[in-house]
Order: C-alpha cells, then structure tokens, then sequence
C-alpha cells in the first residue's frame, strides 16, 4: 500500500517539478479563468442581484473551460518528449499512471482556483470565503482531473486533439458543473450546508463513479 | 557464445498492423535466455516494433508471446519489472536534471539505496560528472547514455536496445560492450537492433535477419554463418 502511495505522489511529483520549471498548466488555466471573468466583468451589469444570479455560472464556466486548456498539456507534453513510453515500460500497473496524473493535475486545478477564486469575489463583489466553498473547489477539481486526465489521454493522439478534447470533456463533466453552480449558488445567497448537501453529494457520486470507470479502462488507451 | 536450452522470448505467430500497413507479418522466434541477439534488417523491416511488442509498448493484434515463461497479455508488471528499455527516443524529461530522471525511474521502480545505485549506474555508462546537468543541455550521445542508465539500473534480466550506438563516440561505444558483456557474463538477455552489422556480429551470440515484417533468417552461431547473415543482411536491400 505504502509503495502505491510512493508511486503514485512519484509521478505526481514529477509532474509539480516540471509545472514549477516550465508554468505552463497553472498560467494556461488561472490566464484564461481570469480573462473570462474580467470580459464578464465589463459585459454584464454586476448589481448585487446580477452578480448572485449569474456569478456562480461564470465562475464554474470560465474554471471548466480554462480547466481543458491546461489538461491539454498533461499528456501532451509526456508525447512530445516520449517520456509516456518510460512510464508505460515501468513494471507499474497503468492504473497507477492514471492515478498519479491525476493527482498533478487535481494540483494544477486547485492552484489556479486559489487565484481565481478570490478574483472572482472582488470582481463580482461576493463573499464566497467560506468551508463549503472549499469543499465545493474540492469536489469540483477532483471530478475535473479524473475525467480530464482520462480524456486528455484519449485524445493525445489525436491530430486535432486541442478540439477534440473539449468536445469529449464538457458533456460528461455536466453533471459536475451543474452540481458546483448551483453550490456556489446556494453559498452566495448565504445558504447552509444543509441546503446545498444534495449537490455535494451529487458531485462527491460523479467523482468516484469516474475514478472507478476512468481507473479501469485507462490500461487500455494507452498502448499502440 | 552462450548456449542454454531456457527460452526468454518465444513469439508465435505474432502479426502487429498499423492500419493497412502490416509491420510484422506472422512472427515466429525463440530467443534464447543469456547472450546477445542482434536484430537486422533494413529500414521498415521491423525491428523497431518488434523491439517495442517486447518492451510491452505496442500491442500485438494476433498471435502469442511469453517472456521468461510469462504471458504477456497477463503479467504485465511481473515482465516489466524484469525488462530494461533503451529506445529510439531518449525517453527523458530535458528539464529535470540528469540525477531527478534517475531517480524519478528509481522511485517507480521502488529499488532502494536510490542514491548510490544513481551514482554507480552513472558511473557505469560514464555520465556520473553530468548527473546535474539538465538533460536539455546534454548532447544526442550524452542523452542515449542517460536512458542506458536507466534502462539497467534495475538490473533486468532482459535488456532491450534500439541502435544504442547511434550518436556515441568510440570510447563510450567500447563502454557499452562493457556493459553487454557483462550482461552475458551474468547470463542475462540482450536484444538489439543496429545498422553497424560489423559490430553487431562481433558481440551477438544468435542473430535474426527480418525483411517486410518477417523473419527470414535467424542463426545461433553468427560466427560460422556470417556469410549467410551478411548474404541475407544484403538481400533484404540493407546497406552493408
């Protein structure tokens, strides 16, 4: 167990080294969520009651949306250097792979989302700071990266993979986005966990359904 | 020259096809365990894919193959853990340094006493004055001698090696026939491709000339039948 925990936070790790050196995931996603709100920012007339209505959907819009952009990166760079086929020949079962990229990418998700976020709530002037919201980043990001690390590694291979990618991702993440704005819509108008627990739980179901199912069939998209 | 009656590679009737285009054609090969195996043949004869069907890269679309008595569509891990790869591609991050690609392979490979074994295997291949060097700023040479590194640092009881001399200099290439002798010495399992036939014929212990995906020629005593290996080496159009 403690050598599947090693392997896994190894391929991670290695992944963290790479995004410190290079930045190229973390400024992709938190560059892009930024734009989005800031173009919303000028757009739309954020009156209290706008901001409350349609903030939360612009905030889980522009963080999915800039979400793909940079899991783009996270198999694709593995091809460009052909470092996936050292990961593929170590005697690791691929599940681990699938695991541990996730894990960097659940990293790279939750960093942009420190900086989006706050962003967010002085932009639209929300008061967003509170643990449910924590829980809903979480939640969110960890559904982001299972399914997004599984699509990104369908479609490394693909020439138009840049489309591709969010062409697959969005649909399934649906579910998800609909269960963080509607969250998010619940905390902002000062809702209780209570109100809001039926959409964590929808969320926390989607998160562990697809690293199940994501788990299982990763071995298979892999290999030539 | 090694003589066991032990099988360490056994294809039967192994076809792999990229689309339309078949790269090996109903493959049939005992390779025997300890030694040196060279595979020959010209460019697209195949050698590369059936380097990459053994390293458990690419996935055979028919026929069966059993490494060390393991079936490969079943024991993946088990054949992996005993199997060294040295392809084509480097297959490093360049921006980590020469000692962090080690150790990333050292931490998923579990071995332990990371640091010292980093510093022997580098030392072995000679690379244990760059190891923090980023693998960016080292030559194409200096990079194949990394992932050589890599590949045995585990120790595995097969080796596979696409072209590894390509890009080394002379004394690393003599490095390196230290380092397969040394395999053989410990009865352990080399595969190799090359285009320096001379070379390759000097240290295989068993020989196989491919041609369009098939097998037209494999020899367990390259010494006494160097002319039909380099007979068949010309006829499948390979420069000699």
């Amino acid at each position: 167990m403690t050598d599947t925990i090693l392997v896994i936070w190894a391929i991670a790790r290695k992944d963290l080294v790479l995004e410190i050196r290079n930045k190229d995931v973390v400024v992709a996603i938190t560059g892009f969520a930024l734009l989005v709100l800031a173009i919303f920012t000028f757009a739309v007339d954020l009156s209290q009651m706008n901001a409350k209505l349609i903030g939360p959907g612009v905030l889980w819009a522009a963080i999915a949306f800039a979400g793909v952009t940079g899991l783009n990166r996270a198999f694709a760079s593995e091809i460009e250097s052909s470092t996936l086929e050292a990961l593929l020949i170590a005697p690791i079962s691929r599940d681990l792979i699938y695991l541990g990229k996730s894990l960097g990418n659940f990293l790279f998700i939750t960093t942009a989302q420190i900086i989006v976020i706050p962003t967010f709530a002085v932009l639209f002037n929300l008061i967003v700071f509170r643990w449910e919201m924590v829980a809903i980043c979480m939640v969110t990001a960890i559904g982001f990266s299972a399914v997004g690390t599984l699509f990104a590694a369908m479609s490394v291979r693909i020439r138009a993979r840049e489309v591709m990618l969010p062409l697959l991702f969005l649909p399934v993440v649906t579910p998800l986005l609909m269960a963080a704005v509607e969250s998010t819509s619940y905390l902002v108008n000062g809702g209780t966990w209570g109100e809001m627990a039926s959409w964590l739980q929808l969320a926390i179901a989607f998160d562990v359904l697809f690293i199940v199912i994501s788990a299982l069939i990763f071995q298979n998209i892999l290999e030539d | 020259m090694t003589q066991t009656n032990t099988i360490a590679i056994k294809a039967e009737a192994v076809v792999k096809n990229y689309g339309a285009k078949a790269a090996l054609r109903s493959i049939d090969l005992e390779i025997p365990t300890g030694g040196v195996t060279i595979l020959l043949g010209s460019n697209g004869a195949g050698k590369s894919t059936l380097l990459r069907v053994f390293a458990m890269l690419t996935r055979i679309d028919s026929g069966n193959l059993t490494i060390h008595g393991l079936e490969m569509m079943k024991e993946g891990p088990s054949i992996r853990a005993n199997t060294g790869a040295a392809l084509h591609a480097p297959m490093l991050y360049g921006d980590m340094s020469v000692r962090e690609n080690l150790m990333f392979s050292a931490s998923i490979l579990r071995l332990p006493r990371k640091d010292t074994l980093i510093y022997e295997t580098a030392e072995k291949v000679g690379i244990q004055d760059r190891l923090e060097d980023r693998v960016r700023s080292l030559s194409h040479g200096l990079q194949k001698k990394v992932s050589l590194a890599r590949a045995i640092m585990h120790e595995p009881s097969l080796l596979l090696l696409d072209e590894p001399e390509s890009g080394l200099d002379g004394r690393s290439v003599n490095q390196l026939d230290q380092i397969i002798a040394g395999y053989r010495s410990h009865n352990r399992t080399v595969v190799m491709t090359t285009h320096i036939i001379e070379h390759g014929l000097e240290i295989a212990d068993h020989a196989v000339v491919l041609q369009h995906g098939n097998v037209i020629l494999m020899s367990n005593d390259p010494i006494t039948e160097r002319s039909a290996i380099m007979n068949a080496y010309a006829s499948v159009g390979a420069k000699l």
